[in-house]
């Protein structure tokens, strides 16, 4: 393709880059009042910069708003959960995509039939379940679901790159006396750390923001994720804008670094989603 | 030859724990869902068994709940007939080679990957009747007659919760798509061009078609998406005013959670799962003659 800078490409590209702004504008006017004191929010300057950065909303909201606990929480939560979906599914897919045995087709439309299943369809079950084990307000209560959650779409992408791996690399290392264990771990895994990474993110998306598990089978702040956190926080400070877009600035810097960082592999991720939902 | 070295043993070792997750926590809930669902029960005392008066009542007799899935409609409507055709559009642009390529890739998706809390929190304050950013904006340009507590009205509320849905997932389609169109081999659309298409018959006849599996999965994520969808909602303006702006989700949460209708919130939430496998099914029979053609080329 030639890239001529035609007249018409110039206003093709202007629709763009305003486009462009009305994506990321939301983004930028809450990191503008995110440093802005409440009375130039809503009488002196509710349109401009900010006059002088007030910082002091981040430090309220850290400290004071309770946020930085729900911010540990939540990578928690999201690094448990990112770990051992990882593993439980890496190994699951690999029996189902490489292994020869009875039910390997069965057991594929089986998981593959999970990725439809709204978080709704389990709700009250889990939650009585929760409370009947007296697992409610514990990181039990989250960890559960979220891990069993991602287990499904993790096996359907990494099932995809399991059967892209030539067959001869696993017979080698049987013929050299590795056992299957030896051959997934020190063979088969390495290989698919890409899968892997992937399958993290498309995790750490669905965990890190989700809601109404949170905020039904966790009611303890001590326990309570950065997504309702933000919720009861907006609520203690709803009229003090500033602190409120600061925490959610905090909020949002994580998945911004991430992105920022890895914003191939994060858009690689949903086109697998995608593509296998 | 392809004798691989395992047993029964290494593959339960390999399979049943995910296994076993999925089955109690995913599979059997769903039918302990679709069991409540026959009671009438408020989660304390006796369940009185009712068969399928809920379901009677949720389709037939339940305004706020018809109402809800009235509104879900009207986002599915919106992400398929709005959103989706602007993500194609977008996309066509931008797998063309356009400048600042990666550039508008990166930005337009970065509404996804923020939380919908977030999200929620910001518009509420884009859409706030005293200092919010429409109404400053109205005012500054001499509008200021037309500025309104758009959330707390009952004829703007919902549509102010659709507007954050539609920009915050529209990335994902453009990326989607975009996705898709650069799998298209270059040779399909030069041998098109050298018997003679132009822009418009390549789009129309090739590009469509080649892209129609694609199409199907966005608009599958799109209704499922929007029968499901809870959050911004529930936290923009938890149905209100007045039940305007429910969708199923809240109405469903409300009933388990504030009103404690175990038995007919179950219904409700069996309900959801139902409409979405309904669309989903409508949506691959729909696609299948499409594909079909498009394989026989």
């Amino acid at each position: 393709m030639k890239k001529k800078t035609k007249p018409s490409q110039v206003i093709l590209i202007i629709v763009l880059f305003i486009i462009a702004l009305i994506q990321i504008f939301p983004l930028f006017w809450l990191i503008e009042f995110s440093l802005k004191s409440n009375a130039e929010i809503f009488s002196t300057n509710p349109l401009g910069l900010p006059k002088a950065f007030r910082w002091s909303n981040y430090t309220q909201a850290l400290f004071s708003g309770g946020l930085l606990n729900y911010f540990i929480n939540s990578v928690f939560y999201v690094t448990v959960t990112i770990v051992v979906a990882g593993l439980l599914s890496s190994m699951s897919a690999y029996a189902i995509a490489r292994l020869n045995w009875k039910l390997n087709g069965f057991s594929y439309t089986f998981f593959a039939l999970g990725i439809m299943i709204p978080l709704q369809a389990v709700l009250l079950p889990l939650f009585l379940v929760l409370n009947h084990l007296k697992l409610l307000n514990t990181y039990w209560a989250l960890l559960i679901p979220y891990i069993t959650f991602a287990i499904p779409m993790s096996i359907m992408i990494l099932c995809g790159f399991y059967t892209s791996i030539p067959r001869d690399i696993e017979e080698a290392a049987f013929m050299d006396g590795c056992n299957i264990y030896q051959v997934f771990f020190r063979i088969i895994l390495p290989i698919v750390k890409p899968a892997i990474a992937t399958v993290s993110i498309f995790t750490f998306l669905g965990t890190w923001n989700e809601l109404m598990f949170a905020n039904t089978f966790v009611n303890s702040a001590h326990y309570r994720t950065l997504p309702v956190g933000i919720y009861s926080f907006a609520g203690e400070f709803s009229t003090n804008w500033g602190v409120i877009g600061a925490g959610m600035v905090i909020a949002t810097i994580p998945t911004l670094i991430i992105y920022f960082f890895l914003s191939d592999q994060v858009q690689s991720s949903i086109v697998v989603g995608a593509v296998k939902g | 030859m392809n004798k691989l070295m395992y047993k029964k043993r290494s593959i339960s070792v390999f399979v049943l724990p995910s296994l076993l997750f999925y089955t109690l926590i995913i599979v059997i809930p769903i039918f302990v869902s679709a069991y409540l669902g026959l009671f009438k029960w408020s989660g304390i005392g006796a369940m009185q068994f009712i068969g399928l008066q809920n379901y009677k009542k949720l389709l037939f007799s339940d305004e706020i709940f018809r109402h809800s899935i009235t509104n879900s409609l009207i986002l599915a409507g919106a992400s398929v007939f709005i959103q989706l055709p602007i993500a194609f559009i977008l996309a066509l642009i931008l797998s063309s080679g356009v400048r600042f390529e990666k550039f508008f890739r990166t930005v337009y998706f970065i509404p996804v990957i923020l939380s919908s809390m977030v999200i929620a929190q910001l518009w509420l304050r884009i859409f706030d009747s005293n200092y919010g950013l429409v109404n400053a904006l109205l005012r500054a340009v001499g509008l200021g007659q037309y500025a309104q507590p758009w959330l707390a009205n009952t004829n703007t509320a919902f549509t102010c919760t659709v507007i954050p849905a539609i920009w915050q997932y529209i990335g994902q389609y453009i990326l989607i798509m975009y996705s898709g169109l650069k799998a298209i081999p270059d040779e399909i659309h030069e041998a098109a061009k050298i018997d003679g298409a132009n822009k418009w018959q390549m789009t129309t006849r090739i590009t469509i078609p080649l892209l129609s599996p694609v199409i199907k999965v966005c608009i599958i994520f799109a209704m499922t998406g929007s029968f499901k969808s809870f959050d911004l909602v529930f936290a923009m303006t938890n149905g209100g005013p007045f039940h305007s702006s429910e969708l199923p989700s809240t109405v469903m949460y409300t009933n388990l959670f504030s009103a404690g209708a175990y038995g007919y919130g179950s219904a409700q939430a069996v309900f959801i799962v139902i409409e979405c496998l309904i669309a989903t099914l409508i949506i691959q029979l729909l696609f299948k003659k499409s594909e079909a053609e498009v394989s026989a080329v």
